[in-house]
């Protein structure tokens, strides 16, 4: 047995003696990220890409435009929607008559391989994001940009969008994570012709300009990224260089924050949040997700859901308070009312019912003809159990109250947007958020006639309709917030689901690093962090 | 000799074919009845009911069943296990990446948990009932009882929260180290190769926790298999001849009775690992470890069909050379075992 004690002694030696010297390179310009998931592709066009591909294309590729900054009461800072800034474009004018923009492009652009951004390249981007279709195509389209015929490169540094209706979310559009600006001539070389727009090559590769490069990159593991020496579209980033690891586990994650060998992690579950907030080794920053919601729904087509006198029962006894705290450990804010809280129209007075009244929600049961309740099944997302679980448990008990026994069935993750679209699910916990930071774009989606995928309810109502499509072009502000205030009413009124919390976007990093700010993607930008 | 040993090699394989084949038909019929939709998961957050069928265009799923099924095998004839969706790599590559770092892993734990386990077994068989035994027990017992992931979370917990000893569980490797050049696929082989110990020893203590956990595990029933096997082998008649001869005892012990309780242990040992290398899933989750049992179960929750289709065909075929080898092993320690088809 004399190879056993060897093996052992050699496992044992090589546990307890630490390599000192590899580790021994500065970290404080490398800045380390913790995720639960990390890129699946670096081109954002491509199906599949999933959310984190989201940060990948947002760090490698530059915009014509991009968001200022705005800071909190809190000393936090986020993005601020309403104000554009140049990125790749130096500026840009509107046309007298609003329908068409010129921008004139910065002169010493250049892409990671050292060719110059010109005006074709952004042309050749945003034809293909409005031609592969699926989600970029989609993404195009909330902006009014829909044909290639609409993008016009004037020269090598002029570049014109013509619009083809007047549409307030154009020009913010404009500076999503789909509209990239690709190194075409790059991308052409390897495109085929099964695949034009070389959606294959520029997936696996950095076809990019923006402030950061792709140093390594192993799917499912780490991701590298090296400031772009090179870059002109902004002030130099501070950080050299990112390394983002995947970790699965949340415990580890954790732990490794705290040990000091992660500089900065998103996705914790909110208890662990809520506890190292406490805590006073790292810091905690928690900023309300604009424009979303996590909701109660209910099949407004199908009995028993279908009486509208059965939802508002259930908005009577609707556990808002307990919910917040017990599921969400208090990481966000209490939303009864489906206009988020930095949102345009939010306005929590607009909730028309009071909160755990069950003598009123009984009566409404026995006028709606179930005076002895009923049972049905609940559905979740198993992929959110965490927060979902306790929520739903809370909600069932309540719902038991007024004689509703509930069945909680969970749903793997990759069923979910297939349940989402069968629209068959009686009841069940949801969410949404949207990109883009307006009411009615939210309305859009979750509650308009034209019944997406999001509007799991399948609440269709020509009242509702008249108000989104009314406030998505109105130009008079007045009348714009009226729009807004009735959609809000209408949607209380018919209950086809009751919001009941927007969630923090927390964040948990390290105290020597600065600057953090909350994107609308809520992805991270490497260029305005800092290591102090 | 020699001859008849390759043709009973190769009819074993032969044999394996049909249930290979089965295997392909199976699992492309068993992931397309699993309820949810692809092209609904991978169209992504905004999507439409256009935006959806766009995406199931792209991904060949419009097409009947039949038409799928003679594209998939025509794939596979080219050696080509088709595209995964949620990484966006062709699993071939995910295939021969993730692989070699299960094996890694798997090995490493088996090596250790016999190393330990033998001994371990033999030692309780002979002094039955002692505090020897007794502890066996108690040991074996415990690490079985702990499932991996409480296991792991523990070991995470002292040693590398508390203590500190162990680096971050991060993975095979640390970024700072570079990646060996690939010989095996084994970063502990290929550092070794390459001559680079400082790189060596990084994986080795990358690896340690993993490997102890998995090992912890499956030491149980090595050990009672073991400890079985030897008592059932020393109360035999010829253990009672040899020593009547005067035979030393180590001579009765190991050359005797040991190779001999071998064979039902060496059965375990196939068992054991053929189940470390699929469901070692949790492990490679706590420990950040890029192996294929957790990235078969993530594309199985995202119906990514071709990497769990190409994960059973890869699993079936390495059962197949797996039961072969140990078949082959039975020959060499038993002589009177006869390889057969």
């Amino acid at each position: 047995m004399r190879w056993t004690r060897t093996l052992l002694l050699g496992l044992i030696a090589g546990l307890v003696i630490a390599p000192h010297a590899a580790s021994a390179q500065s970290r404080a310009e490398t800045l380390v990220v913790v995720t639960e998931v990390g890129p699946n592709m670096l081109d954002i066009h491509a199906p599949g890409a999933n959310r984190p591909s989201y940060q990948a294309a947002w760090n490698i590729y530059d915009r014509l435009i991009t968001f200022g900054s705005k800071t909190l009461k809190d000393g936090s800072k986020m993005y601020d929607y309403a104000s554009l800034k140049p990125e790749l474009a130096e500026s840009w004018q509107l046309a007298p008559d609003g329908m068409s923009v010129t921008f004139k492009l910065r002169k010493d652009a250049k892409f990671h391989d050292g060719s110059p951004v010109t005006a074709n390249d952004v042309k050749w981007s945003f034809d293909r994001a409005v031609t592969v279709g699926g989600f970029p195509t989609f993404q195009m389209k909330a902006g009014s940009l829909e044909k290639p015929e609409q993008f016009e490169a004037v020269d090598d540094y002029t570049f014109r969008v013509k619009f083809i209706r007047k549409d307030k979310l154009s020009m913010p559009d404009l500076g999503v994570p789909v509209a990239a600006v690709i190194n075409s001539k790059l991308a052409k070389q390897h495109a085929t012709q099964q695949d034009p727009w070389a959606v294959e090559w520029v997936k696996q590769n950095d076809a990019g300009g923006g402030a950061y490069r792709i140093e390594s990159w192993k799917p499912g593991q780490e991701t590298i990224y090296a400031r772009f020496e090179d870059w002109k579209s902004g002030p130099m980033p501070k950080i050299r260089r990112v390394i983002v690891r995947e970790i699965p586990s949340a415990g580890t994650r954790r732990a490794m924050l705290e040990k000091g060998d992660a500089d900065i992690s998103f996705d914790l579950p909110p208890k662990d949040f809520a506890e190292i907030a406490k805590e006073d080794k790292l810091k905690v920053t928690g900023i309300p997700i604009e424009n979303s919601h996590r909701y109660l729904g209910m099949n407004v087509v199908k009995p028993p859901f279908n009486n509208v006198k059965v939802r508002q029962a259930v908005a009577y006894v609707l556990p808002y308070e307990k919910i917040f705290s017990t599921a969400f450990f208090g990481r966000g804010i209490i939303l009864p009312t489906p206009v988020a809280t930095n949102t345009f129209g939010y306005d929590p007075k607009l909730y028309p019912y009071k909160m755990g009244d069950t003598a009123k929600a009984k009566q409404l049961m026995a006028e709606a003809g179930y005076p002895g309740g009923f049972e049905t099944p609940f559905y979740m997302d198993a992929g959110r159990t965490t927060t979902d679980e306790p929520a739903a448990v809370l909600i069932q008990e309540a719902l038991n109250q007024i004689g509703i026994k509930t069945t909680i069935e969970k749903v793997p993750a990759a069923n979910w947007r297939a349940n989402q679209g069968k629209k068959e699910m009686p009841l069940f916990v949801d969410q949404f958020g949207g990109w883009l930071n307006y009411p009615e774009y939210f309305f859009f989606w979750n509650y308009h006639g034209q019944n997406a995928t999001f509007n799991v309810s399948s609440y269709v109502n020509p009242e509702m309709d008249k108000w989104i499509d009314s406030a998505r072009f109105e130009t008079d502000q007045k009348k714009y917030a009226e729009d807004v205030r009735e959609m809000q009413k209408v949607a209380m009124r018919d209950v086809p689901r009751l919001p009941f919390v927007q969630l923090y976007l927390d964040v948990a990093m390290q105290k020597n690093v600065v600057g953090y700010q909350y994107w609308f993607h809520i992805q991270l930008d490497f260029r305005q962090l800092a290591k102090s | 000799m020699r001859r008849s040993f390759l043709r009973l090699v190769s009819r074993r394989l032969a044999a394996a074919a049909p249930g290979l084949a089965g295997v392909v038909v199976v699992t492309f019929c068993l992931m397309r009845a699993l309820p949810g939709d692809p092209a609904a998961y991978f169209a992504g957050n905004a999507a439409t009911k256009e935006a959806i069928e766009q995406v199931r265009v792209k991904l060949g799923l419009d097409k009947s069943l039949p038409e799928q099924f003679v594209s998939y095998v025509r794939d596979l004839a080219r050696a080509n296990l088709g595209q995964s969706v949620t990484t966006g790599q062709p699993v071939r590559a995910e295939m021969l990446a993730r692989l070699p770092a299960s094996l890694e892993l798997t090995l490493t734990a088996l090596l250790l948990a016999v190393a330990v386990a033998l001994p371990a077994g033999v030692l309780a068989a002979t002094r039955p009932g002692s505090w020897v035994d007794q502890a066996v027990r108690v040991l074996t017992t415990a690490g079985v009882s702990l499932p991996t992931f409480f296991t792991g979370i523990l070991l995470v917990y002292v040693f590398y929260y508390l203590l500190g000893w162990a680096p971050p569980p991060t993975g095979r490797l640390d970024s700072l180290f570079p990646t060996p050049p690939r010989v095996t696929g084994f970063y502990l082989a290929d550092s070794l190769i390459a001559r680079d110990f400082e790189t060596f020893r990084a994986c080795l203590r990358q690896l340690a926790l993993p490997a102890v956990t998995m090992a912890l595990f499956v030491m149980a029933p090595l050990a009672r298999m073991t400890r079985a096997s030897m008592l059932g082998v020393l109360g035999s008649d010829f253990i009672r001849t040899a020593r009547a001869s005067g035979l030393s005892s180590r001579t009765v012990l190991w050359t005797y009775g040991f190779r001999n309780a071998m064979l039902p242990v060496v059965t375990t040992l196939g068992m054991i690992l053929s189940f470390m290398l699929g469901a070692n899933v949790l492990v490679e989750k706590v420990f950040a470890w890029p192996g294929i049992g957790s990235f078969a179960l993530e594309s199985l929750l995202a119906s990514d069909y071709a990497p769990v289709q190409g994960f059973i065909l890869i699993m079936a075929t390495l059962y197949v050379l797996l039961n072969l080898a140990i078949d082959i092993l039975y020959g060499i320690i038993d002589p009177r075992v006869r390889i057969e088809a």
